[in-house]
């Protein structure tokens, strides 16, 4: 246990040192936040409300989800251990006492932990000076937010891990990660709220984990769930954090096996 | 002179990070290069060479037209660098020791072929090329093979092909020999060795290893601290700088180490001894003399001094008289 | 010219031949590149789903901008963009060599860094913008047949001058790089809609300061026959060509200034 906070506190400092990508990042998701948020803008004018969410909702979740992006992992994926996989050091990871996936873990959420102060502060203050948010007052319902967004960084982690275990056995990550990126990115809602989705697809879309990287916490953040609701999302959050964790153990069992066995 | 350099200098600025403080950072000017004037004759064979940080790699750069010195005069083949880079590149072939300029992953083949295209080398000229350097350098064998799976020795000789395909009247080579196995380097130094006198090719190399320069270079300049701090001919500066001789005698019998007034013997294998003897305290007459009078000799030569002494006293004198010190290199004897 | 196009041919293709030994990456990348364009328009069809029109412009019309905009963008993509790798190069140390040769520093890295997998996008674009003219209610004229083709060269023009300027810069300041891909990437994601969608200032900054509102909004009002709201004088819809010859020279400009900047610092 102590490792991992130790684990957790080195990874959080060595992002705090990257300064200029932190700011070339913070740079890059203010533009895109703007122009995200004049785009729904225009969506409104035409109609008051899409689904439970109007204008001020729409731009609140715009700046919000942007901050978040990077924080979810969006881009980062696990490129070192994935290269680690390729070249084939892992190896020396998974005769360590260690356990990998916890160390994994460990990292990431020092890594989300700084990202949370910097890039997902500063783009959510920029939009706030230019358009009209809505953050709620109530102190309880940003301690809720936080406990969302920490189990989205727990699941995000799971599903990012499991992707980079398919390297195991296509030794070529870029396109598997790019794919399973941009397929998270869609139904979390950083594209794209899904509230504006038809339907049928967003339906579909609350059944998947990504909704629990972006949507779900913000939609506590507005106070759009409540009571039963409220509770239904935050277990179901839960569950695919430890769906995806269990499932992350099992593949890298058999991942081991198959390298320690095979020497592959 | 097909390339003259005139007090070329060469500043760098270095922001280095000031202690502590996350914002600020100081600006440090630094010299690479500091008034080298040189002039290398069609044809001729330079070594051009200097500890570490010495201002070698600077200077081929800008004989090259990568860098653009900070002041004075460069001409190559009649041409600035700076300014006519690419008239200039057609007339040049330059080696980095480290870095190919192959295609990594395609057939060492390919490499040349798309190289043709690049000179625009007549079709007929770039065959007879290819073919005298492929029986040359051997390589025909891995022709056919990916760059990236060929040993350093292999890469290196595909590397010297490409840059003289297009007939360059100059070649540069920075630190070719690094890394070779003995074999290798022997290949390497016949190459350029037959390339200078066949095809006249003026070669201008800079390396670390010395027995390159002793073999292979006509001319040595020697450069510290951006300065150049000797430049003669290898033998003129061995003769100025080389502090030991050393006379080889194989004697009739074995005997006991040779006492010789002013020389000491440094080695004894059998009849053969070696007497090594300072050029100030004796020299090779008076030794030779000594030895003939009090033993029976069989046959004997004089090794001249080793070139790695002889640069390292070069590079200590060079160090004496700099960054303050404004004298130009002098023998330490006169 | 020509031959440095046929040299330029020969470089590109040696490097889509080095690419092709890794085989399964390589068409594994393109494809997926295809389908991640599919989901940017599907962004605008489900935007869609929930209105039917946009400030005034129908689904077939933001379709043809998205469609000339993305076609425009992932042309110079293919064949221009490779310019971002300099930096990468430089710090290599591989950047020299390109500069020993007796050819264009430019040319050579977009030819050696040839990016074919990329054509993914393209692919997609191209499509979506097929079936945006088939959709879209034109009088085709003469005047409009003109003004598309131009449209599209010049859109193609401005979009690889953005990314060599945007790479330059990066020789002067490489952690750039990130900031930079915000206004090549940016400027693409917003000339998928309207101008009039965006507020003032950021209309001035598509329209001013980085012109990717040339690349297809302003013709299009012309090609589709719309009126522009926010009331611009209507010579910017011809504007198009001039706008790419400015941009060109400064992109050629910016990028010689980025080359000496290296040549005096070698850093």
């Amino acid at each position: 246990m102590r490792l991992f906070w130790e684990v957790a506190r080195r990874a959080f400092r060595r992002f705090s040192t990257y300064r200029s990508a932190t700011f070339a990042g913070v740079f890059t998701n203010t533009v895109f936040g703007f122009i995200q948020a004049a785009i729904l803008t225009a969506v409104f004018r035409q109609r008051a409300t899409v689904g439970s969410f109007d204008v001020r909702d729409a731009v609140t979740f715009v700046f919000v989800s942007q901050g978040f992006l990077v924080v979810m992992g969006a881009f980062s994926g696990h490129l070192t251990l994935a290269e680690r996989i390729v070249s084939g050091d892992v190896v020396t990871d998974l005769y360590r006492p260690v356990d990998l996936q916890l160390f994994e873990l460990a990292s990431d959420v020092g890594r989300a932990g700084f990202q949370c102060t910097v890039r997902a502060v500063v783009p959510l203050l920029c939009g706030g000076l230019a358009f009209d948010l809505r953050l709620p007052s109530a102190p309880r319902l940003w301690l809720l937010f936080a406990v969302s967004v920490a189990l989205g960084i727990v699941t995000s982690f799971g599903h990012r891990f499991l992707v980079t275990l398919t390297t195991f056995w296509t030794l070529d990550y870029r396109a598997a990660s790019q794919m399973a990126t941009v397929v998270a990115m869609f139904f979390s809602g950083f594209a794209i709220p899904i509230v504006f989705f038809p339907d049928w697809l967003e339906r579909f879309s609350r059944l998947l984990p990504y909704v629990g990287f972006a949507q779900i916490p913000i939609e506590i953040l507005l106070g759009k769930l409540h009571g039963l609701d409220l509770v239904a999302a935050l277990a179901s959050q839960v569950a695919w954090a430890v769906v995806l964790l269990v499932l992350g153990r099992w593949v890298l069992a058999r991942a081991t096996h198959r390298v320690v066995v095979q020497g592959g | 002179m097909i390339i003259s350099l005139e007090d070329v200098t060469k500043e760098f600025v270095v922001y280095r990070r000031a202690e502590g403080r996350w914002l600020r950072r100081e600006r440090v000017r630094v010299r690479a290069v500091d008034g080298v004037s040189l002039s290398v004759s069609e044809g001729e064979l330079v070594g051009y060479i200097g500890p570490n940080g010495a201002g070698k790699s600077t200077t081929i750069k800008m004989l090259t037209g990568i860098l653009v010195p900070s002041s004075g005069v460069i001409r190559v083949a009649g041409v600035d660098p700076q300014r006519r880079r690419v008239e200039l590149a057609r007339r040049i072939g330059v080696v980095f020791g480290q870095r190919t300029q192959l295609w990594w992953d395609l057939p060492l083949r390919d490499s040349f072929d798309l190289l043709r295209y690049v000179y625009r080398v007549p079709s007929a000229r770039h065959a007879s090329n290819l073919d005298a350097f492929v029986s040359l350098l051997e390589m025909s064998s891995f022709m056919e093979t990916p760059v990236r799976q060929l040993s350093l020795g292999q890469r290196m000789r595909g590397d010297l092909c490409a840059a003289l395909l297009h007939d360059p009247s100059i070649l540069y080579l920075d630190e070719p020999t690094i890394g070779l196995d003995v074999v290798s380097k022997a290949r390497v130094r016949e190459f350029l060795s037959a390339v200078n006198r066949e095809r006249g090719v003026t070669v201008v190399l800079t390396t670390h290893d010395l027995s390159d320069v002793e073999r292979l270079c006509s001319r040595l300049v020697v450069i510290d601290h951006g300065r150049v701090i000797q430049d003669g001919s290898v033998a003129s500066i061995k003769d100025r700088f080389g502090e030991f001789r050393t006379v080889v005698v194989d004697l009739e019998e074995p005997g006991p180490p040779l006492v010789v007034p002013g020389a000491e013997v440094v080695k004894v294998d059998g009849p053969r001894q070696w007497v090594r003897f300072h050029r100030s305290a004796t020299t090779a007459a008076a030794v030779v003399a000594s030895i003939a009078a009090t033993a029976k000799i069989r046959d004997l030569t004089i090794e001249e001094p080793d070139i790695e002494d002889v640069v390292t006293a070069v590079y200590r004198l060079g160090a004496l008289s700099s960054p303050s010190g404004t004298a130009r290199a002098q023998s330490p004897r006169e | 010219m020509v031959e440095t196009l046929g040299i330029y041919r020969r470089l590109a293709f040696a490097r889509v031949r080095a690419d092709w030994q890794y085989r399964g990456p390589f068409i594994g990348y393109t494809i997926t590149q295809g389908l991640i364009s599919v989901l940017d328009f599907v962004q605008i069809a489900v935007i869609f789903g929930r209105v039917s029109s946009l400030q005034g412009w129908s689904v077939a019309e933001v379709a043809f901008l998205y469609g000339t905009s993305s076609v425009a963008f992932h042309i110079g993509d293919v064949f221009v963009s490779e310019v971002e790798f300099a930096p990468k190069r430089i710090r290599l140390g591989t950047f020299d060599s390109l500069l020993v040769r007796p050819m264009g520093a430019m040319v050579q890295l977009c030819a050696d860094e040839f990016a074919f997998r990329r054509a993914g996008k393209l692919v997609q674009a191209v499509a979506i913008l097929v079936w945006a003219m088939a959709a879209v209610s034109v009088a085709w004229t003469p005047a409009r047949v003109g003004v598309f083709v131009m449209m599209l060269v010049a859109g193609t023009a401005i979009f690889g001058s953005i990314w060599v300027i945007t790479s330059s810069l990066t020789f002067w300041m490489i952690e750039a790089g990130e900031v930079m891909n915000s206004f090549t990437y940016g400027s693409a994601f917003a000339t998928e809609y309207p101008m009039v969608v965006f507020g003032r200032w950021l209309r001035r900054l598509f329209t001013f300061v980085v012109p990717a509102a040339f690349v297809n909004y302003y013709p299009a009002l012309f090609v589709l026959g719309k009126s522009d709201r926010l009331g611009g004088p209507s010579w910017r819809r011809f504007a198009s060509p001039f706008v790419a010859v400015v941009m060109v020279l400064l992109a050629s400009f910016v990028w010689r200034l980025a080359l000496r900047h290296y040549r005096s610092t070698g850093s």
